[in-house]
């Protein structure tokens, strides 16, 4: 990568953080507990996902 | 109108409105997506030079903080949705280009493709038939975003193959994460109202995951 581009791709990551970070801040403060039930409910399909890429790999 | 009338024509008018809610969102994120699957292979065609993606992004982060915000609630706002799409798909021309050049480049970008396809499917599904309320995964998602965009800012400069393919995996993990999120936040009252935004929201873990995707089946895979 040329070094410009580089320099390019830095800014508009600190810029992403500088804008998403006020959001995040409130997510993080509005977002409510989830229970183990819950979580296991989110974790199972994110598994899934990640085997179905495991698959991917193999397969390519 | 007695009160337990009252409640029950409330909860229908409620779930009309999900209803609508979620077809105009995945009307407009297919229309979008087939935009800039347009828009990707034109880019393609056209030969576009490396520095397209990193300015076709700028453009459309651009878009999405400044004037998305004040457009939403508009029929403007469609207009800037396509050009968000239209953008970021633009922007793919080079690295579809690089990828397609290898030996077994279009196999590892249609499954790339497919693979997207069937991850957003499979786990938009899950949400809207399950119902569930996956709101409580807020927090951990942005915060797991911030150390990603950390991480890879830090890559930028490291360029370390190993974490940058660690990067990857977190960020399809995270963007499928959201797309569990924004989906149950559209069923659920309290959530996203506004499709367009919705429909941003969307595309943008469609967009992670293919890009992502895409460089993991390249390094696992490529022949080069």
């Amino acid at each position: 990568m040329e070094l410009w581009m580089k320099i390019g791709s830095a800014l508009l990551l600190v810029i992403m953080l500088i804008v998403i970070f006020p959001r995040a801040r409130q997510m993080i403060a509005e977002s409510p507990k989830g229970s183990a039930k819950e979580w296991l409910s989110a974790l199972i399909p994110l598994g899934l996902v990640a085997a179905f890429i495991v698959l991917l790999v193999m397969m390519v | 109108m007695s009160t337990p009338e009252l409640v029950r024509t409330r909860a229908v008018e409620s779930a009309l409105a999900t209803n609508k809610l979620i077809r105009n969102t995945y009307t407009l994120l297919s229309m979008t997506l087939l935009f800039s699957a347009l828009t990707a292979a034109a880019s393609v065609w056209l030969r576009m030079p490396p520095m397209t993606y990193l300015l076709g992004l700028i453009g459309a982060f651009a878009l999405i903080w400044l004037v998305l915000p004040r457009t939403a609630n508009s029929a403007a706002g469609l207009g800037v949705v396509f050009a968000i799409t239209g953008l970021l798909g633009f922007s793919l021309g080079p690295l579809l280009s690089a990828y397609l050049s290898l030996a077994n480049g279009p196999q590892i970008v249609g499954m790339a493709f497919a693979g997207t396809g069937v991850i957003f499917l499979g786990l938009s599904g899950y949400a809207l038939t399950t119902r569930k309320d996956f709101s409580f995964m807020g927090g951990f998602l942005i915060t797991g975003f911030l150390v990603v965009l950390m991480a890879a800012l830090a890559n930028i400069f490291l360029q370390i193959p190993a974490l940058a393919l660690a990067i990857s995996a977190a960020v399809i993990f995270i963007m499928s994460g959201f797309i569990l999120y924004d989906t149950s936040r559209m069923v659920h009252d309290r959530g996203e109202t506004n499709y367009i935004l919705a429909t941003v929201s969307i595309y943008l873990s469609i967009f992670n995951i293919f890009v992502h995707l895409l460089h993991i089946l390249g390094v696992m895979g490529g022949d080069d």
